[in-house]
């Protein structure tokens, strides 16, 4: 009689590309409760739309391209993109921003790269660019926290929300506004401390930003615990979030008027802790060792501190990332672990000795 | 406590020892028919020195080694030689090779057997030939031939000495077993071993903790013979031979040398039983330990095995159902093979039979993308990128993957173990070795061809010129005889083609010449293949290559053997 015959190993552990993913979806869940809870229902409404966006796309490419659906799609990739877009995008932004870009993220940045895996570019970070170049109107105009909504005004109900969304009009006045990262930069000729004083967004906060602390500490526990679940290491978040930290101490400049703000300001505004935690964890794209990761996360960090305190984006974690997708095939060629047996690291490019 | 170092990765599979170790080694009924492949271990299969039809006793040799890099094989018990022929032996490949049937007599008849009870004074030469007449090669793995290992030469002394009883892969516990119940005469032979290098000043046996019974069997014969049981946390894979070295000295094989080059001797625990019972019993090696364990039988424990017992019997004795069962495994879950037959014999190197259900190891999921997620390089104990190997593999890029150190790859599978998206990792390194390793073996022969070209281009020039000279010198002589006499009656012109083709024959003393040139050549020829022979088992290449080596070796000298046959005709 005779046998299977499969190859070594025959015994696997029992992690799965769809768990890994769906625990990145899961850890999200704080910071979008931090979100909806700060900014109204509009995060939860683009990350559903996105998702739903997503997985018809997908499925639609997956189709085209006649590979099986329900294996590809049970993966989950696409509804990680979808979520990290959706999060990343305004509340109650009109559909068709977050449909498009979307689409763009699953179809041009993914699919047509060949598929989960051989993307190079963070695919929700191409959408949210391509987004940001294309509609820069509709992709600044953020809400007013909870917190410092005129007497009188609410944020609009579900109801009301979907209503927003899906008619495009963009919410009553009042309960848009900047982003602490955008008010900070585009007040000139005041000391941070006179900014601080005059900018309720700032006045009111604990110690960055009203609401937005909460998002990012949302994001930072989000990312504790895939951390804690060992779905990357910590090196890339750590190196990105502490070169940010470097970078607004040797700049902070003791708070003058040219100062590009303090340390707290940068790491918990904005994108940052989501940036750090699930944006470029995203191995496809990133670098593959771990001191490649070091290096990767740094130039992040270093490249978002620099956009940030001198460039146009008040905000600059997509940019960043893109542009460090482009360094890691560099990077690695660079950061090859030492193997065992081994003296010296080598380079990814050596030519066997012959 | 004697300090330990820790490896950089590995990975925690779920341990499924237990199971095998509730009773004592046991011992199966002798099976009717015996199959013993005559390629047991690494280099030249042993020559069969048996005819069909002759009787054998138990522990009789069968077979004598082929050169330096080979061991004897034993009847594994009294009977008839059946058969010599192929089988399905037991190889990742599923290959046929040649081996030697016994027919049981059920006497199992031990020929006479003598003992050296005083080894301490016998030469170490002569000790490393009762072990390799023994046909003791190392019994945890690859089945290297123990008395070349120890016999390292002059040039690399060798101070330490490291007994793997490491056992890492999850279900085996035939080294465990053979501890707890025979620990008296492993430590004998491991102070054979010491003698035999010469006492090397540290003797490490190297044990994962999650063998308590054994260390602690351990421990009583080892007080006061400079004997270390070093215990350490339990990782997978821990008993791979450089790891064992890293986690015992802190030291790193450097790639592409062996152990012996950084003065340490790696033997495993089985291997140092074996030898005991070789040395001061006499008894040659014809049974091994070997755990029978997985769902799919009744009964799971260890048994003592005649070489040569058939898978099918040690499944049936176990209340084997092929019904549960997914796959059958030689060795562990983690770098066995599969295997595709029943009829495949039990060699000596099969620690494990493993037949688990499909519950306990599920068919494979089918492989998704790689999300490079890089868990994979967390896993790998010799910090390798495996997600990039496996790039390159596919991209069949060789000269990435050996900047990448493909060769560094110890096939330990920790990588495939915790990829998420169930890429068969290991295989695609399997084949991208064996591509690379064609492609150079290719380009060995493309250049010995060239020059084997060239030679005969330059023969067939020269024999050309030759035949013009002769084709001359016929001509010439035509016309002297035409000048002298003309051809007139039918004697001439035999006596001329005599002569013709007299003139065109070499003299005897041309031929022996010739032949002699043949020999000696030949004779080279030898040379230079046994050299590469071993330098290849030197610097311990792969086993195929040392099996290509030692056919080549082999056709050689069947070719120096017709060379002198036909200079012993001609002289005569
Ligand atoms: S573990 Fe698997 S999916 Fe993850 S990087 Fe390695 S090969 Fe790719
Ligand atoms: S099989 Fe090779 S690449 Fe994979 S973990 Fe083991 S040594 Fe590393």
């Amino acid at each position: 009689m005779a046998f299977k015959q499969v190859t070594s190993p025959h015994a696997h552990g029992a992690k799965s590309t769809a768990n890994v993913m769906k625990l990145v979806v899961l850890a999200t869940i704080p910071g979008l409760i931090a979100l909806t809870w700060h900014f109204g229902w509009g995060s939860l409404i683009n990350v559903v739309l996105a998702c739903l966006t997503a997985v018809i796309s997908e499925a639609l490419v997956l189709k085209i391209r006649k590979r099986p659906l329900a294996f590809y799609l049970g993966d989950y990739s696409a509804v990680v993109t979808a979520v990290l877009l959706g999060l990343a995008l305004p509340p109650l932004c009109p559909w068709w921003v977050v449909v498009i870009g979307t689409v763009f993220s699953v179809v041009i940045a993914k699919q047509l790269f060949g598929g989960l895996g051989y993307n190079p570019f963070n695919p929700a970070m191409v959408g949210y660019v391509v987004l940001l170049i294309s509609f820069p109107v509709q992709m600044t105009t953020w809400i007013t926290p909870l917190a410092l909504l005129p007497e009188g005004l609410s944020h609009p109900d579900f109801i009301e929300s979907l209503r927003l969304v899906f008619s495009s009009l963009a919410p009553v006045d009042g309960i848009t506004g900047a982003t602490p990262l955008d008010s900070f930069k585009h007040t000139s000729g005041l000391t941070v401390d006179q900014i601080y004083q005059q900018d309720s967004l700032f006045s009111q906060a604990m110690f960055a930003g009203v609401g937005w602390e909460w998002v990012n500490l949302g994001f930072l526990a989000g990312g504790i615990i895939m951390l804690s679940n060992r779905l990357f290491t910590w090196h890339g978040p750590v190196a990105m979030l502490a070169t940010l930290a470097l970078m607004s101490l040797i700049f902070w400049d003791s708070g003058s008027s040219q100062s590009p703000g303090s340390m707290m300001m940068h790491l918990f505004n904005g994108a940052s802790m989501m940036g750090a935690f699930f944006i470029l964890t995203d191995p496809v794209s990133s670098t593959v060792s771990n001191r490649g990761r070091l290096v990767y996360g740094a130039l992040i960090g270093f490249l978002v501190y620099i956009i940030r305190a001198w460039g146009n984006y008040p905000d600059a974690i997509a940019f960043a990332v893109l542009l460090a997708n482009f360094c890691a095939p560099f990077i690695d060629n660079y950061t090859l672990p030492r193997t065992y047996g081994h003296t010296d690291r080598r380079k990814a490019t050596e030519r066997s000795e012959d | 406590m004697r300090q330990t170092w820790v490896t950089p990765g590995g990975v925690h599979p779920p341990e499924n020892k237990h199971q095998s170790v509730t009773q004592p080694i046991g011992s199966l009924p002798i099976p009717e028919k015996l199959v013993v492949p005559l390629g047991q271990h690494i280099g030249a299969p042993a020559i069969a020195c048996v005819k069909l039809g002759d009787k054998v006793l138990k522990g009789q040799k069968i077979a004598d080694p082929a050169g330096t890099v080979s061991v004897a094989i034993h009847a594994p018990t009294s009977g008839t030689v059946s058969a010599i022929e192929a089988r399905p032996i037991a190889h990742s490949s599923g290959i046929e090779a040649l081996c030697i049937e016994i027919t049981s007599d059920g006497k199992d008849q031990w020929i006479a057997l003598q003992g050296i009870a005083d080894f301490e004074h016998t030469t170490p030469k002569t000790l490393l030939s009762i072990i390799t007449d023994a046909g003791i090669a190392g019994m945890g793995g690859a089945g290297f031939p123990t008395a070349v290992k120890l016999n390292p030469g002059f040039h690399r002394p060798i101070d330490t000495l490291i007994v793997n009883a490491t056992e890492c892969e999850p279900y085996i516990t035939a080294d465990d077993a053979l501890i707890r119940e025979r620990a008296e005469e492993i430590i004998e032979g491991i102070r054979i071993l010491s003698h035999t290098l010469g006492n090397p000043s540290n003797i490490l046996i190297g044990i994962e903790d999650n063998k308590p019974e054994a260390i602690q069997a351990l421990e009583p014969h080892t007080q006061d013979t400079g004997i270390n049981v070093v215990s350490f946390p339990t990782k997978y894979p821990s008993g791979g031979e450089k790891q064992l070295i890293y986690i015992l000295t802190g030291k790193e094989l450097p790639s592409g040398q062996i152990p012996a080059d950084i003065g340490i001797v790696c033997v495993n625990i089985g291997t140092t039983y074996a030898i005991k019972r070789a040395v001061v019993e006499g008894e040659p090696l014809v049974s091994r330990v070997t755990t029978m364990t997985g769902e799919a039988c009744e009964i799971n424990r260890n048994y003592d095995v005649l070489i040569g017992t058939p898978v099918s019997h040690m499944l049936e004795h176990n209340k084997f159902d092929a019904e549960k069962c997914s796959r059958v495994i030689m060795g562990g879950p983690m770098m066995g093979f599969s295997l595709m037959s029943k009829d495949i014999p039990i060699v000596k190197t099969s620690n494990c039979l493993l037949a688990p259900s499909v519950e306990e190891i599920p068919h494979n999921e089918p492989a998704q993308p790689c999300i490079r997620c890089g868990m994979c390089a967390e896993a790998c104990p010799a910090s390798l990128l495996p997600q990039q190997l496996l790039w390159y593999s596919q991209a069949k890029d060789y000269d990435r993957l050996q900047s990448h150190n493909l060769f560094d790859c110890i096939e330990c599978g920790a990588c495939s173990y915790v990829c998420p998206s169930n890429i068969p990792l290991v295989q695609h390194y399997r084949s991208s070795k064996s591509d690379i390793k064609k492609a150079e073996e290719e380009k060995i022969k493309s250049a010995q061809a060239r020059e084997r070209f060239e030679f005969r281009q330059q023969r067939i020039e020269q024999a050309d010129k030759e035949r013009e000279a002769k084709r001359a010198a016929r001509r010439e002589a035509a016309l002297q005889a035409k000048k002298t006499a003309a051809p007139n009656s039918a004697a001439d012109i035999v006596a001329a083609a005599q002569a013709r083709t007299e003139a065109k024959q070499l003299s005897p003393e041309q031929e022996q010449a010739k032949l002699e040139r043949a020999v000696s050549s030949a004779e080279m020829r030898v040379q230079k293949a046994q050299s590469k022979l071993d330098t290849a088992v030197a610097s311990e290449e792969p086993e195929d290559k040392i099996k290509i080596l030692s056919a080549a070796l082999s056709g050689a000298q069947q070719k120096l053997e017709k060379a002198k046959t036909r200079l012993a005709e001609q002289s005569n």
